[in-house]
């Protein structure tokens, strides 16, 4: 139990995924503008990775490894998460159409995001247990719409100061990333 | 309207010169360019598959049905990405460095600018066009990573080295220079970019 909390803790704020693995940059910049568009993407990336974790731990370990096609791993798990994204979003619009309608446009944009391809190869990388890396999986998801939301939050305070021009738009926005990523660097002492 | 090949193939290098006139793939950017060594590395490796994949897009862009274009796209794309996993793995003398750029080898299959290339530009034009787009494109970024990378590792390191030759130690102009550890850290990719980006506006908008 004590090693799940290690590891929960190690991958919401440790090794968050925006801030200190870099990836799923491009939602990150682009989708932080509004709160509320935040929060949509945040939900739409915790659903889909802790499914893709699990999918892709099981496609890896029964059928990649026995069969020996261990280097074809990036086209079955991009293969994977498309289809995965495609039948969770017939699902969702079928059976629960409100949170289908609150996930909106998020939903296809996974696809492209690295941060769910990137956790299922650090996921198989690190040789976790199929509980493990559920658990991660879900954690790492988590610290990627907390950073998110945090994000979201500043920058629309940013909105309303008054920033020299060449410094707009995308360039303060890095450079606010790097004040956070520097705040949850202060986390690296906790493991 | 129409550009010439030199031209598609020079746009890359100014124009459009990703990532700071086109704003994507910004994962590898921030991730593998501590040092100017890796930013060439990823910038090749990116460079081969962005060549390739638009080659084989342009080639099938009659036969790909445009409603399973995407899929098609990143099928193509993962193909290419094997290869270059493939062929780092085999030579000795690259493959320290695909342990150094680790996941973010796999992750060019999720690289906006290569789907992005494919879908903008090489779904709709020639093969000779498209190799140019990608050529342009891929040494674009290339030497943005590069420069990105160098940058960085003067500023943090001190020194700067390529296949562990030290090409350049700034102790020797300046002595008393201490590194500054903050920009070989993660929190220092980002502060690097957004002035980097910064700067191409003030050039830019003049």
């Amino acid at each position: 139990m004590g090693d799940y909390i290690v590891l929960i803790i190690s991958c919401i704020f440790v090794n968050n995924i925006l801030l200190a693995q870099f990836l799923g940059n491009c939602p990150f910049l682009g989708t932080s503008k509004k709160m509320e568009t935040a929060v949509g993407m945040a939900m739409a990336v915790i659903f889909v990775l802790v499914m893709a974790g699990a999918i892709t731990w099981l496609i890896y370990t029964y059928i990649l490894v026995p069969f020996d096609l261990v280097y074809l791993r990036t086209i079955f798990f991009i293969l994977v998460i498309a289809s995965l994204v495609q039948f969770v979003e017939m699902f969702l619009k079928k059976s629960i159409p409100a949170l289908y309608a609150g996930l909106g446009i998020f939903l296809p944009l996974i696809t492209t995001n690295c941060a769910v391809f990137g956790v299922c190869i650090i996921n198989i990388d690190k040789e976790l247990s199929f509980m493990q890396s559920m658990v991660a999986s879900f954690a790492y998801a988590a610290g990627f719409g907390l950073a998110l939301i945090l994000f979201a939050g500043v920058r629309e305070r940013i909105l309303l100061a008054r920033v020299p021009r060449p410094l707009q738009d995308t360039s303060i926005g890095l450079i606010t990333a790097g004040m956070i990523s520097l705040i949850f660097f202060a986390f690296k002492g906790m493991v | 309207m129409a550009k010439s090949i030199t031209q598609e193939f020079a746009k890359g290098l100014w124009e459009e010169i990703p990532p700071f006139r086109l704003v994507l793939g910004l994962c590898p950017v921030l991730g593998v360019t501590t040092t100017m060594e890796n930013g060439i590395g990823m910038g090749l490796a990116t460079t081969f598959v962005l060549l390739c994949s638009n080659i084989l897009v342009s080639v099938l862009r009659n036969v790909i049905p445009s409603k399973v274009r995407i899929a098609c796209f990143i099928i193509i794309i993962a193909t290419f990405v094997i290869v270059v996993e493939q062929l780092m793995q085999a030579y000795a003398s690259i493959y320290p460095l695909y342990l150094k750029l680790g996941v973010f080898i796999p992750l060019i299959v999720v690289n906006c600018i290569v789907l992005g290339r494919a879908e903008a530009f090489a779904f709709k034009n020639s093969i000779a066009r498209s190799m140019a787009d990608g050529l342009g494109i891929g040494i674009g970024f290339t030497l943005s990573l590069s420069a990105l990378g160098a940058v960085r590792e003067i500023i943090g390191n001190g020194t700067l080295t390529l296949y562990e030759k030290p090409l350049f130690n700034i102790v020797s102009f300046v002595p008393s220079f201490q590194p500054f550890e903050f920009m070989v850290k993660p929190p220092g990719a980002f502060v690097a970019l957004g002035l980097m980006l910064c700067i191409m506006n003030v050039i830019g908008k003049k």
